[in-house]
């Protein structure tokens, strides 16, 4: 089976491509990327005035599977990130029960094998049952297949127990995220401190319960020396810390979600819970530090943070309602509409950051358009607009941020592993 | 079949759910209505038939006695049926959905929902997914419309106008729906606010609600002509924040011997309920400066003019449904 896409713009940043050439795909793989391609292929895809690139590496994703299908499915998410131009998600742990152990790894691996449409990549529990008191067997969890661990959507709070995940994770050599979170200083809040919350009549999260647990986590990485990486950045004072660890030398990455840097606090005023995100949409001051970190490298991935979950939970008083929003079928059209539009970046630089970077931080063979590689590429149409509706997401929850909005881009074709999963 | 007369006044809003969504125009329109429905409560028959035919029903999550009988009464003065539900749970805990509830009220075919809710933005989600209307009677720490709407018609009719006047409000404003819904109106209509609080009871940006802030309570009375007093709401949960009674009184308390140094005139208002010798001294609620009790008249007049619009904007919409 050979799928030949003509005469796109190959934008593949790992092998520092940015040109209309053409790639063809020979089975799973990509078997040649140049100009002129002259070969009998079953398929021929005129990618004209298109860009090609390589499928997304999403490192933050919920797909909810064991334990909330009613939220999202392996086979609905991954269905989703097709559609968004996803080849590759990082599944986290905050299922039900949590995979936290070699056995919910194995149980989630066969469920991946039996319902997903693109690779799944799983992450592992730090502590079990995400609570922060008790390691997981992080040996175990790496045997059975997990490629990261993290307790995303809590934070360790002890620092001795930190550490001690720490060093687990740099003996096993397995990638720790990191959710920063002081629950002591963010405590009941809802909405981003200042104006904002004062004006909704809701106690506000600051700034500081992100960046000062940011600020220790880096701390012990750096004496453990142990690769940590930092999810959803929103703060400034975070790329301030980010960008000073780095400078040092200490091995820390991190990943923003398109909400970050498309949307400012202001997008809750009118109540609406989709906009309930952790950690909240921030000021318009904190977005502008955002892009900059992306701009600059002190931020080094976009992620979706894909966070579904149904009405019930969300349509309801606000400060009972649940936290975040689905991502993964508008990452790309937004970060195009939010970055690559307004000339903040360059289609390589986010190429790398959705693409390229994701996949070298998770230590996977993907992101890229190099020969012999996996065949997983997206043609996106850079012109063609939409808007975003509640009605056309292939996510079981439609809980988006960005309903509503008009974005510039449109994902034509994902093929993963030589094979089409989506086609608009 | 109205019997009212198109005015010029172009009300548009479906919902009244805080001041600040409100126009310097929207606000005086309701407080000129409210002015002429003020003149009925003193008539001995004290009914009009406005309102003939439709139902409001007061959905109150949390114990309030004031707000839920003025709505009432100005209800039943414009001759609307009046329904009271109340209910300690709140929908997460057990039973039904505030939007549930919400929609089997307009099911059952009533006109106007009051609602009282202990979280913010509740009365914002209800009017998103009801067609009727809904009248925010206080969410949270967030609005309290019909509130600052009596306050400021008391204060318009005392001083016979808004704009310039120098109003200070004192007590725990961070937690007041009291203060914000007044501050907004105030502001619109060209007021200077002044908040006072202890800094912890003071939330973070609300200058840019356009008020003056300070802790010191003589320099809050210093030249205001009028001073309304919140409610400390010492049983809330986060005692650390909220000094000793005592000494709030001492601090911040509104006594005769601070107002002294004040305007001769000033006008003392307070919400209520009041606590007598922790925001305010007795003497002080009950002098010659106090307007409390005007207020309460106030509330029922203003409420019916909040109804009375909103009953009409309803009358447009329905009138354009049939036609469609």
């Amino acid at each position: 089976m050979k799928i030949l896409i003509k005469n796109g713009l190959v934008i593949d940043p790992a092998n520092k491509i940015e040109e209309v050439m053409d790639v063809l795909v020979s089975g799973t793989k990509i078997s040649k990327v140049a100009k002129g391609i002259k070969v009998d292929s079953d398929t021929v895809i005129d990618a004209k005035d298109k860009i090609v690139m390589p499928g997304i590496v999403d490192m933050h994703v919920h797909l909810r599977e064991p334990g909330r299908e009613d939220k999202e499915t392996v086979a609905t998410g991954t269905r989703a990130a097709a559609k968004g131009g996803v080849t590759s998600v990082l599944a986290m742990p905050n299922t039900s029960p949590a995979i936290d152990c070699a056995k919910n790894v194995k149980y989630l691996k066969e469920i991946v094998k039996n319902t997903a449409v693109i690779d799944v990549f799983i992450a592992g529990a730090i502590t079990v049952a995400r609570s922060g008191k008790k390691l997981c067997e992080i040996s175990a969890l790496k045997q059975s297949g997990a490629i990261a661990i993290s307790d995303d959507g809590a934070s360790i709070d002890s620092d001795e127990i930190m550490s001690e995940a720490l060093g687990k994770a740099k003996k096993e050599k397995i990638l720790m995220i990191c959710h920063c979170e002081d629950r002591s200083l963010s405590g009941r809040g809802v909405v981003n401190r200042g104006f904002t919350a004062t004006r909704l009549g809701f106690r506000g999260i600051s700034n500081e319960s992100e960046y000062k647990r940011v600020e220790r986590d880096i701390k012990l990485a750096e004496k453990s020396g142990t690769a940590i990486h930092i999810a959803h950045v929103s703060c400034r004072e975070s790329v301030e810390a980010i960008a000073r660890a780095k400078k040092k030398g200490v091995k820390v990455t991190a990943e923003t979600a398109p909400h970050y840097f498309a949307l400012n606090e202001e997008a809750v005023l009118d109540y609406n819970t989709n906009m309930k995100i952790n950690p909240p949409l921030r000021s318009k001051d904190d977005v502008e530090a955002i892009k900059e970190g992306l701009k600059k490298g002190m931020i080094d991935v976009i992620a979706s943070d894909h966070a579904p979950h149904t009405e019930n939970e969300k349509e309801i008083e606000f400060e009972h309602a649940a936290l975040g929003t689905i991502g993964l079928e508008t990452a790309l059209s937004v970060s195009v509409t939010e970055l690559i539009e307004p000339g903040l970046m360059s289609w390589s630089d986010l190429v790398n950051k959705m693409c390229s970077l994701p996949a070298r931080i998770l230590g996977i063979e993907k992101g890229t358009l190099g020969i012999g590689c996996d065949a997983d590429i997206v043609i996106f149409s850079p012109e063609k607009e939409w808007v975003v509706k509640k009605k056309n997401f292939a996510s079981r929850s439609k809980n988006s941020a960005f309903i509503g909005k008009k974005l510039k881009g449109a994902v034509e074709y994902t093929i993963h592993k030589g094979e089409v999963v989506y086609k608009l | 079949m109205t019997k009212q007369v198109k005015k010029k006044p172009n009300w548009i809003h479906k919902d009244l759910l805080g001041l600040e969504y409100l126009s310097r125009e929207d606000i005086e329109l309701l407080l000129d209505t409210g002015d002429s429905f003020r003149e009925i409560l003193d008539r001995s028959i004290k009914k009009v038939p406005t309102l003939r035919g439709k139902t409001v029903v007061n959905l109150f999550y949390e114990p309030s006695t004031r707000t839920r009988v003025s709505f009432e009464i100005a209800a039943k003065r414009l001759s609307a049926d009046v329904i009271n539900i109340a209910t300690e749970t709140s929908s997460v805990k057990k039973g039904e959905t505030l939007n549930d509830t919400g929609k089997n009220i307009e099911a059952l075919k009533a006109d106007v929902i009051v609602v009282r809710h202990n979280c913010s933005g509740a009365a914002a989600m209800l009017a998103r997914n009801v067609k009727i209307s809904v009248v925010n009677a206080g969410d949270g720490w967030h609005e309290h419309p019909t509130q600052g709407l009596l306050d400021i018609m008391t204060l318009r009719k005392k001083l016979g106008h808004i704009e310039g006047l120098k109003v200070s409000i004192v007590g725990d404003i961070a937690h007041s729906r009291v203060a914000r819904s007044n501050i907004w109106g105030l502001a619109k209509l060209g007021a200077e606010v002044t908040v006072c609080a202890p800094s912890m009871l003071i939330p973070p940006g609300i200058e840019k609600m356009g008020v003056s802030i300070t802790s010191n309570i003589d320099e809050a009375l210093g030249d205001a002509d009028a001073v309304n007093v919140l409610r400390m709401q010492f049983e809330r949960d986060e005692k650390s924040m909220f000094p000793q009674q005592l000494e709030y009184f001492k601090m911040f308390g509104i006594t005769e011997e601070r107002l002294k140094k004040a305007k001769k005139n000033i006008v003392i208002m307070h919400p209520g309920p009041i606590n007598r010798g922790i925001e305010i001294s007795s003497k002080v609620a009950d002098g010659a400066n106090s307007v409390v009790l005007e207020q309460v008249t106030n509330g029922i007049a203003v409420r019916m003019a909040v109804l009375f619009w909103l009953s009409q904007v309803r009358e447009k919409n329905c009138k354009n449904e049939d036609t469609d």
